[in-house]
């Protein structure tokens, strides 16, 4: 196998035997690079220089017989995480020459574990939406069909990942944008428990909902990755406090006893009928490794998009209303006041969809509507969270597909936004009540990857984890990669 | 969910947020379309719930009142559009 499409846990093997060096690795996939991302384009900005710096300091360490768990492993961030002195877009052009101060607390903990940064993800506009269209420079291309789009907004991350741009990525999940861009892309995503990774350093978009985590071609990087980023920091005020497990210890592939519920609601309308086959599939194969399966209920699940769909909206316009063109960023420098420049600013530096989520945030928070909408998205948000918690008593997981439908094509969705808010409805529920969630890869329909998701009960990422990698030690849909190049 | 051109104008000048005449017309028909959608949560029988505003319960971190190293101060003004000296400089905010 070429080494661009190797795991970390291959890779590190591999590396710590000598067998092949950190610059060998390194250059291998920013071979890839040259060769497939004129067609994928899932990158913003391309760090080479720093690459081949951090490979040959981790080929220096290595011979002198140090290692650490990411030791010489390239990797992508998304974009919308600050990486001290490259700049950090948000796929904005408010923010297309911004060059942070200071690192992002996961990118400063996995720089401590010394892998290899191959650049910044392209990703939708400040993290909003769910194709990666919405990025202001260019979208990205689906590894298995490019004429499809990766999913969103960690579009360029995952796409990344699957077509061998680096071996894993960081991407940011607040509706979905882990797990949706992983499914569509047929590798696997984890959005953490809210507050078990900081957020410090990642451009506010919804800060009651955000969470980064890991895109990998598998559970045991995704544990390895998570090893690494997760930890209490005193500059996120919502970070958990507390010491975190070693979470490949988690995965022994062993789950027999375990109770999984599946929820009826998400095999609903709309649901293709090859993805509900290979998610019922997916659900035998975790009968037949020990787990007892059983059908329930969550009723508010129709719910979540529209409370979604309210509080996010509202917590963006507070967010971004930072954004005035006097402190960092685009500025429309040419108006008469402070005002003009203000709305001109504005009016230039965001993109259509980052406007529509503004005003409707606006809107939803605005004098005679706060009660009726946002007040009443927050309520509803508790009901939604006890309806998981009571699931959560009689099961230890929950198992459901991570889209209604396989990629969509560039251009499908672009005037219709309520129809591209539907593309989320499956993956929402799971930050409005902060719980953890995997997507992993359970089949294809007409050469295009199925995602299936494992949700728990908050800070039950050892118990998730370890169900995904018990799949896919029975599996091997997550070993496919896409023809390219 | 009717919502006219004025509210969203007046919506646009609350946020400081220049918008087009093209754009008022498209921003006023997509979002009573996605107004629309939340009309189901009007549904939801919500009396008595208290509203979660982060989904994991915490209280207010504290930590030492202790002195650490700002960031230095011409980096920080090196991402602003417009200085001088020391200082943002703004277009007038007072008008006369």
């Amino acid at each position: 196998m070429e080494h661009y499409n190797i795991t970390i846990h291959e890779a590190r093997a591999l590396l710590e035997s000598r067998q092949i060096s950190a610059t060998e690795l390194t250059e291998s996939v920013l071979g890839r690079i040259d060769s497939v991302e004129p067609q994928v384009q899932a990158y913003v900005t391309l760090t080479e220089d720093v690459a081949r710096e951090a490979a040959a300091a981790a080929d220096k360490d290595l011979s002198a017989g140090t290692t650490t768990p990411l030791i010489g492993v390239p990797m992508q961030i998304k974009d919308v995480m600050s990486t001290k002195g490259i700049r950090t877009t948000c796929s904005s052009r408010m923010l297309e020459n911004f060059v942070p101060l200071y690192d992002a607390t996961v990118v400063e903990r996995l720089y401590a574990q010394g892998p290899v940064l191959m650049g910044k993800g392209n990703m939708d506009e400040f993290a909003m939406g769910s194709s990666t269209e919405n990025s202001a420079f260019h979208p990205t291309h689906n590894p298995w069909g490019l004429d499809r789009v990766p999913g969103g907004s960690s579009g360029g991350s995952a796409a990344a990942v699957a077509a061998g741009e680096c071996l894993f990525a960081l991407g940011s999940d607040t509706g979905g944008s882990i797990r949706q861009p992983a499914a569509l892309c047929g590798v696997t995503g984890l959005k953490p428990t809210y507050g078990l990774v900081s957020r410090f350093g990642l451009v506010a978009f919804a800060s009651s909902l955000d969470q980064i985590g890991p895109l990998t071609k598998d559970v045991e990087d995704s544990a390895l990755v998570l090893n690494a980023i997760a930890g209490y920091d005193p500059r996120d005020s919502t970070s958990i406090p507390g010491e975190r497990p070693d979470y490949t210890k988690a995965l022994t592939g062993d789950i027999k006893g375990l109770r999984l519920g599946i929820p009826k609601e998400y095999f609903g309308d709309g649901l293709d009928p090859a993805v509900d086959a290979a998610l019922r599939q997916g659900i035998k194969t975790l009968e037949d490794a020990g787990a007892f399966v059983e059908e329930c209920s969550l009723p508010l699940t129709s719910y979540a998009l529209a409370v979604y769909y309210i509080i996010a909206p509202s917590e963006c316009s507070t967010n971004l209303s930072r954004f005035d063109g006097v402190k960092y960023g685009f500025s429309a420098g040419d108006a008469a006041t402070a005002w003009e420049t203000q709305e001109r600013t504005r009016a230039l530096g965001f993109g259509p969809e980052v406007k529509r989520r503004i005003m409707l945030g606006t809107y939803a928070l605005s004098a005679g509507y706060y009660d009726a909408y946002y007040l009443k998205a927050l309520k509803v948000r508790t009901l939604i969270k006890q309806e998981f918690e009571e699931a959560f008593q009689r099961f230890d997981a929950l198992i459901t597909p991570t889209t209604p439908t396989t990629a969509f094509r560039i251009g499908e969705k672009t005037n219709d936004p309520v129809s591209m808010y539907r593309s989320d409805v499956l993956t929402i529920p799971v930050n409005i009540a902060g719980i953890p969630c995997v997507s992993i890869p359970c089949g294809f329909s007409e050469g295009l990857p199925i995602g299936m998701q494992v949700m728990g009960k908050a800070l039950s990422e050892e118990t998730i984890l370890n169900i995904a990698y018990t799949y896919q030690q029975a599996t091997d849909w997550h070993t496919k990669r896409p023809t390219l190049g | 969910m009717p919502l006219t051109r004025e509210e969203v104008v007046r919506l646009a000048d609350i946020y400081h947020i220049q918008l087009s005449e093209e754009e008022v017309a498209k921003m006023q028909h997509d979002m009573e379309n996605i107004l629309e959608q939340f009309e189901s949560l009007s549904q939801l029988n919500t009396d008595g719930v208290e509203p979660t505003s982060h989904a994991v319960p915490m209280a207010t971190v504290m930590r030492k009142d202790e002195p650490v190293p700002s960031y230095p101060h011409d980096a920080v003004m090196g991402n602003a559009p417009d200085t001088e000296g020391e200082f943002f400089q703004v277009r007038t905010v007072l008008e006369d």
